[in-house]
């Protein structure tokens, strides 16, 4: 029995193929890669630390279809913001662009821990937690070019993505003022009944807000099944954390709201953080999540950066910490993928984006008379002249 | 099409059992409030309560849309004598509140001390005995945070009304009306819709205090995607209370602080007004006067001046602060030529400056006269009795304005 040498790299730990010779054959005729469901059992990366609760376990179940989806996913991600960013610089996306590339665990893990009934609602960084839950490329790519095609019709852009359907309520410019929508929606789940959690995300930058301080302590008070999410990625555009904020812990300033600290650049770990979290929150009310996490690009497009942190901490972070490398030498270790078909993967994912690029560049550009729509909503029907007339003068 | 029924007496309460699903509501019931009231509904049969309905076949029905004050027009209400009931402007808020929460179980109250408390100015009164703490909620002082929750429960499809205590802490919730609460609808592309009420006293008072004699319609005027209501009868404020309520698009609604007692016959039947209809006051032919809110009557008392002089002013009460009634202004400015508008808001950036911009754009040929406004002054408003008294238009200055016009 030859062991396939080629089929070793340097980055796996093959270590059950040295022990076992038989496992390279078995290999090559290994049943296809994403339909297994067999459950096993992942070790978190880092620990969890807990304030005011008890952290959850570090062994995270996961199956690896699913590990394979994240990987897939993740890699859809980030291909889809790279391509953002090209499209950005050959000024087909005007306007702010933010890019959400190195922070893709938290949109994914976020997804495989919770359903589509409940809501997640996020600020300007949206792009890919709008994907996870369950937009097009196509929807993406258009509405970044303004086009009809687009989730809002063009009319929102990049800061604007909702997707009213599968619980993704947005896509908010003014950082901050998301979180008590959020509290608003986790009221309304309480009030309906429905047995839902609302996840309401915000930066570090935006953790200094007041109104998150209100609303958590409304949320507290009426029990509301509420999650806050601070996706620390230790700058708040070019202000790092700890020149903003007096206390970064952002998972203890709940104070009597309990919170947990989550290696955000591990997706099985926040998978197991939000599941966690639903169980708690519907239980005994809002609990705060800090995801430590990083984004490579600068703020927004028109940042490069670099100015307020050197080169070498991003690189070290994409050599340390990348999200889905981190599942690629899962996969490979537990060799649930060959290197090849990962590559694949990542070609096809490339070959979509472009397709869907392609396809959003047909799509048209709104119609004027789109200027006056959605204004207002069609008034309750009495016979009147409504707010939606487009006439700006009146004839009598 | 739809179905008529008539509810008597008791009826089945719909409030939170275990299974319950607002969407599925089939027949929204009308308990009676009190035990004068009968009362008639329409409803569409395929279970929707609020939804668009179509009136033109409907003239015979119960809603009494027209833009006649009915002071003292009884045409609309019952034969027997003495029809309708009496009471107070702010009972007349409260039995819209209740009568909406009363037919659909997703309409909620949010605001400081409208719960146990009943209501700074008791329009919650008896509201959260009734209806439980999860319906009428008590908020800590936090109007970016619980009017921004508000909008959040109202993209999900619940109903809520939110009570700022004096209209001028609402400037604390300025992002979350501008930005989330009149732009959502149109940023996602149609997808959510904000059927919020936002509503609480403002205007200039007793001796309040500069901060808590603020007018606020000044400030919203221009956020698009909202719009603005003022009552100033308990008649105007029960229908209108009730429109907001059932209209899908968020409404601010403008009470005063002085017009909470004002007392008034209202039909025992229910009734809506529309939210964007003035109402004709008083006819008349020499000069229109525009007005809204508290200065009706300080209006209303300088046409009796007026009259006497042998003037004839048509009053309206514009009522709708965004959009303008266009055609219930423009119909008086064609038939007078001459327009006086007086309003509470300060001159610079008030409502009266962008209703003499429209009526300008639209009516210049028909107007004999520049158009008049008299509003508050740009001042703080003092606390001093003769000084507050300057700040807002009297009367007198009215007259004044009329007779200057009528050259």
């Amino acid at each position: 029995m030859t062991m396939d040498l080629s089929r070793l790299t340097s980055s796996s730990r093959r270590l059950h193929l040295l022990v076992n010779p038989f496992a390279a054959a078995a290999a090559h005729s290994r049943r296809p890669i994403s339909t297994d469901t067999s459950p096993i059992t992942v070790e978190t990366s880092a620990p969890f630390t807990a304030h005011n609760c008890d952290e959850p376990s570090r062994s995270v179940e996961t199956t690896p279809q699913e590990l394979v989806s994240f990987f897939r996913d993740m890699a859809l991600m980030r291909r889809m913001e790279i391509a953002a960013d090209s499209l950005y610089k050959g000024k087909m996306i005007r306007g702010f662009c933010h890019l959400y590339d190195g922070q893709e665990a938290v949109a994914v893990g976020m997804e495989a821990g919770i359903t589509k009934k409940d809501c997640i609602i996020t600020a300007y960084r949206d792009h890919c937690t709008f994907l996870g839950r369950g937009g097009t490329l196509l929807e993406v790519f258009a509405e970044l070019m303004g086009r009809q095609g687009g989730c809002s019709k063009g009319k929102g852009g990049s800061m604007h993505f909702y997707k009213k359907e599968s619980g993704f309520y947005g896509g908010h410019g003014i950082v901050g003022a998301q979180v008590p929508l959020g509290c608003g929606l986790a009221f309304a789940q309480k009030y309906l009944k429905d047995e839902t959690v609302t996840f309401a995300l915000y930066g570090d930058g935006a953790a200094n807000q007041g109104q998150l301080f209100e609303a958590l302590n409304i949320s507290c008070l009426w029990q509301l099944p509420a999650i806050l999410v601070c996706e620390n990625n230790h700058y708040g555009m070019g202000t790092a954390e700890w020149r903003a904020a007096k206390s970064p812990a952002y998972y203890k300033r709940g104070d009597y709201a309990p919170g947990l600290k989550v290696d955000g650049m591990d997706a099985l770990a926040v998978k197991q953080a939000c599941k966690f979290a639903k169980e708690y929150a519907l239980k005994n009310g809002p609990i705060i999540l800090e995801m430590d996490t990083y984004r490579y690009h600068g703020h927004s497009m028109s940042d490069p950066g670099s100015t307020y942190r050197t080169r070498d901490e991003i690189t070290g972070v994409r050599q340390v910490r990348d999200p889905i490398e981190r599942i690629r030498k899962l996969l490979l270790g537990l060799d649930l993928a060959s290197e090849k078909e990962l590559k694949d993967m990542e070609k096809e994912v490339r070959k979509e984006v472009d397709e869907a690029i392609s396809q959003a560049k047909e799509s048209q550009l709104p119609d004027p008379s789109e200027l006056f729509t959605n204004v207002y909503s069609k008034g309750y029907g009495v016979e009147a002249y409504g707010p939606d007339r487009k006439e700006v003068r009146s004839v009598l | 099409m739809a179905a008529t029924f008539q509810v008597l007496g008791a009826a089945t309460g719909l409030f939170f059992s275990g299974s319950f699903d607002p969407q599925r509501l089939h027949l929204p019931s009308i308990r009676s409030v009190s035990e004068r009231r009968t009362g008639f509904l329409v409803v569409r049969s395929d279970g929707h309560i609020v939804s668009s309905w179509n009136f033109p076949a409907r003239r015979t029905q119960q809603f009494i849309t027209s833009s006649i004050a009915t002071k003292a027009n009884e045409a609309a209400s019952a034969t027997t004598s003495k029809p309708g009931h009496e009471l107070l402007l702010f009972e007349a808020l409260r039995e819209g509140l209740e009568e909406e929460m009363e037919r659909d179980p997703c309409v909620c109250v949010m605001g400081e001390d409208v719960g146990h408390y009943g209501g700074s100015y008791k329009v919650t009164k008896g509201l959260a005995e009734k209806y439980g703490d999860l319906r009428v909620l008590d908020t800590p002082i936090a109007e970016n945070s619980f009017t921004g929750m508000g909008i959040g429960a109202a993209m999900t499809g619940l109903r809520p009304v939110v009570e700022g205590m004096n209209m001028g802490f609402l400037l604390l919730a300025f992002n979350q009306i501008s930005n989330n609460c009149g732009m959502l609808h149109y940023t996602s592309g149609g997808q959510f819709k904000i059927p919020i009420v936002i509503r609480g006293p403002g205007g200039v008072g007793r001796q309040l205090g500069a901060e808590h004699s603020q007018r606020l319609e000044s400030y919203f005027q221009s956020i698009p995607g909202i719009q603005m209501v003022a009552c100033s009868t308990p008649y105007n404020a029960k229908g209108l209370m009730k429109a907001a309520i059932r209209s899908e698009n968020p409404v601010i609604l403008f009470e005063h602080v002085l017009l909470y007692n004002l007392k008034e016959r209202i039909p025992d039947e229910e009734y809506v007004l529309s939210l964007e209809e003035a109402e004709m006051v008083r006819p008349g032919e020499h000069v229109t006067i525009l007005t809204y809110s508290r200065m009706r009557y300080h209006v209303m008392q300088a046409a009796k001046t007026l009259v006497n002089k042998g003037y004839d002013p048509e009053v309206i009460d514009i009522r709708s602060l965004k959009p303008f009634d266009l055609y219930t202004i423009g119909s008086s400015v064609k038939k007078t030529h001459r327009v006086l508008i007086v309003e509470e808001c300060m001159r610079t950036g008030g409502i009266g400056a962008s209703l003499t911009a429209a009526i300008t754009e639209n009516f210049h040929d028909h107007l004999d006269a520049p158009i008049m406004c008299l509003s508050s002054q740009d001042v703080p408003t003092p606390y001093a009795g003769t000084l507050e008294n300057w700040t807002v238009v009297q009367p007198a200055q009215i007259v004044t304005a009329v007779e200057q016009l009528c050259q």
